[in-house]
């Protein structure tokens, strides 16, 4: 699924990552953590093609495709998709007018028919009830004057509408409160399936509590610094990040 | 010094220059050296004009010759469409006289169209609105290239009265579109609203004036302009609430997208307060794409200019989703949607 391999990449000439490697097969889900700073929103923002975002080295494909050849909405399009961590508000566009727009638009790259109103705003109300999202929130401009927990949850709201086949979940449990973040975590829950692959980038272990990952890797210093089961999430909660931050 | 003075006199001096504080900005004495002559009366059929289809009323004006007056006394909502056309070159001056009776309701779709001759056209209306009255007025200027358009506007609201307005233009050579309201407070309310979307060379200036006079009258204004390529979009907003004027609430609005390096906007909110007991506001914002907000649609899968159209629809939209007659809603969304290339 996603391979990455020797990914450097800088920001305004400042090196952030520095030789990461990566794989994260189809199936699988593999959770990324490590200290602020270490690079963990620099590596969403490559694999999604933000600007300003230099990849200096290195690649990163999907299923043997160069992603970072692509233009973000392109990407999009084969299935990369970022809940963000700061999600945006987008005023003047309603929720559903916003996801429409984006669901027609990765069609159309991908050749295929745009989806019929009914069809769209079935799929919307099934989806909003599995979330707890009230229909009627869909109806006001995207994020604009929603809660943290809102945002968030709109996030996987759009996530489980765009049916994407990688996830990245970055810092998705920041701002949620416990029963939030049972709700995100369900409807992130929903949609692991053996063709589908989540990259989980989280500082604290209490997210990984709810998504269990198959792998965890520590993010430090601009690449991978070590490797493991869930177990690793459990010593760094124990340890922290201090032996990381000496060996960068 | 009005450009309808210097019409009527044939004396260039008599044009607004960038001496004047109002006029700085829109210079018409540096840009008309000499004035086109009366334009011919016009034979043929009338254009229509955005609005016909949507008026009880349908009042066509071309090349300005006899004054137009309106005179509505209907209590129920009944709707006039004033459309003036400036066709076949010279100047054109055109005076409209509105009166809408105590207690009345009138819906007014106003629009302006030239064709692609380097024309000059002056509108001065006049307009009352009775004791309890209400005006929805809604103005949608489709000026050619090369013209030299203004269209001001005086109104003069009685007690409790109601004014709702709308102005729509995508520019001319150098266009000006003035509204001065004398408000007498007193219950009555004032929405000024205003779209601007330009391109190419394209100059437009909305100006408002607005002056409280009496107490608790309130007044809400929002404009929003996009500009592109080398064009020049002025926004001139004041509020004078006089001495005494008290619990006047007042707010004035005006954002602009620049979506070019050549592009310009100028813009002058102006809350002059000489009473004590006031609620005025006023923000101001130009500036640039929000990248972010852009990042996170192409996230989604829309592609750089699906995702550019679609926010810059939204944000124009937020003063097109106010005007309250539906039909001329429509006409403005599309309107819109036209401009800005979707």
């Amino acid at each position: 699924m996603l391979s990455i391999s020797n990914l450097h990449a800088e920001i305004d000439g400042k090196a952030i990552l520095k030789g990461l490697t990566l794989d994260v097969p189809a199936g699988e889900v593999h959770a990324i953590m490590g200290p602020n700073g270490a690079g963990k929103s620099t590596l969403s923002y490559v694999l999604t093609g933000r600007q300003g975002y230099e990849v200096t080295e290195g690649t990163a494909t999907l299923d043997g495709e160069d992603l970072l050849s692509l233009e973000p909405s392109e990407r999009a399009a084969r299935g990369v998709f970022l809940s963000f961590q700061y999600p945006l508000e987008i005023p003047g566009v309603p929720a559903l007018t916003f996801i429409r727009t984006a669901m027609n638009a990765q069609r159309k790259a991908r050749g295929e028919p745009e989806i019929t109103a009914p069809e769209f705003l079935k799929l919307a109300r099934t989806t909003a009830a599995s979330l707890k999202i009230d229909f009627e929130m869909l109806k006001r401009a995207l994020n604009v004057g929603f809660s943290g927990g809102e945002k968030k949850r709109m996030e996987i709201f759009q996530m489980a509408m765009l049916s994407p086949r990688f996830l990245i979940l970055d810092e998705t449990d920041s701002g949620l409160d416990i029963d939030a973040l049972k709700i995100v975590a369900d409807g992130v829950n929903a949609m692991r399936s053996p063709d589908r692959a989540m990259l989980v980038i989280t500082h604290y272990q209490r997210l990984l509590d709810y998504i269990k990952p198959d792998r965890v890797h520590v993010l430090a210093g601009g690449r991978i610094a070590e490797s493991g089961g869930p177990e690793l999430a459990h010593a760094l909660e124990r340890e922290g990040y201090d032996k990381y931050a000496r060996a960068a | 010094m009005s450009l309808a003075s210097a019409l009527k006199t044939g004396d260039v001096t008599q044009l607004p220059s960038k001496r004047d504080e109002d006029w700085k900005w829109t210079d018409l004495r540096g840009l008309l050296r000499v004035l086109p002559p009366p334009s011919q009366p016009f034979e043929g059929e009338a254009p229509a004009g955005p609005f016909a289809g949507l008026a009880g009323l349908p009042i066509h004006v071309v090349n300005a010759s006899d004054p137009v007056v309106v005179r509505s006394a209907s209590v129920e909502p009944y709707v006039v469409a004033l459309h003036f056309a400036a066709l076949g070159g010279g100047s054109h001056s055109a005076t409209a006289q509105i009166e809408v009776a105590d207690g009345a309701n009138l819906i007014l779709l106003e629009s302006y169209e030239g064709d692609e001759a380097d024309y000059v056209a002056n509108a001065d209306l006049k307009i009352t609105v009775g004791v309890g009255a209400r005006l929805e007025r809604i103005i949608l200027v489709a000026d050619g290239a090369d013209a030299v358009s203004v269209s001001s506007a005086e109104v003069n609201l009685g007690a409790g009265a109601q004014l709702v307005q709308t102005v729509l233009t995508d520019g001319a050579k150098r266009q000006r579109i003035e509204t001065r309201v004398a408000h007498p407070g007193a219950g009555a309310s004032v929405r000024l609203d205003g779209a601007y979307l330009l391109a190419g060379k394209r100059h437009a200036d909305l100006t408002t004036v607005v002056e409280h006079l009496g107490v608790d009258g309130t007044t809400s204004q929002l404009t929003k302009g996009v500009v592109r390529d080398q064009s020049r979009g002025v926004f001139q907003g004041r509020i004078v609430v006089a001495e005494g004027a008290d619990r006047t609430d007042a707010r004035m609005g005006h954002h602009a997208l620049i979506l070019s390096d050549k592009a310009e906007v100028d813009a002058k909110p102006e809350l002059l307060i000489f009473a004590d007991d006031v609620q005025c506001a006023h923000g101001n914002t130009i500036g640039a794409f929000d990248e972010n907000a852009l990042f996170y649609a192409q996230q989604r899968g829309m592609p750089e200019d699906v995702a550019r159209a679609l926010l810059t629809e939204a944000f124009v939209g937020e003063v097109i989703d106010r005007i309250e007659h539906e039909g001329a809603r429509e006409v403005a969304k599309a309107w819109a949607a036209q401009r800005l290339g979707l």
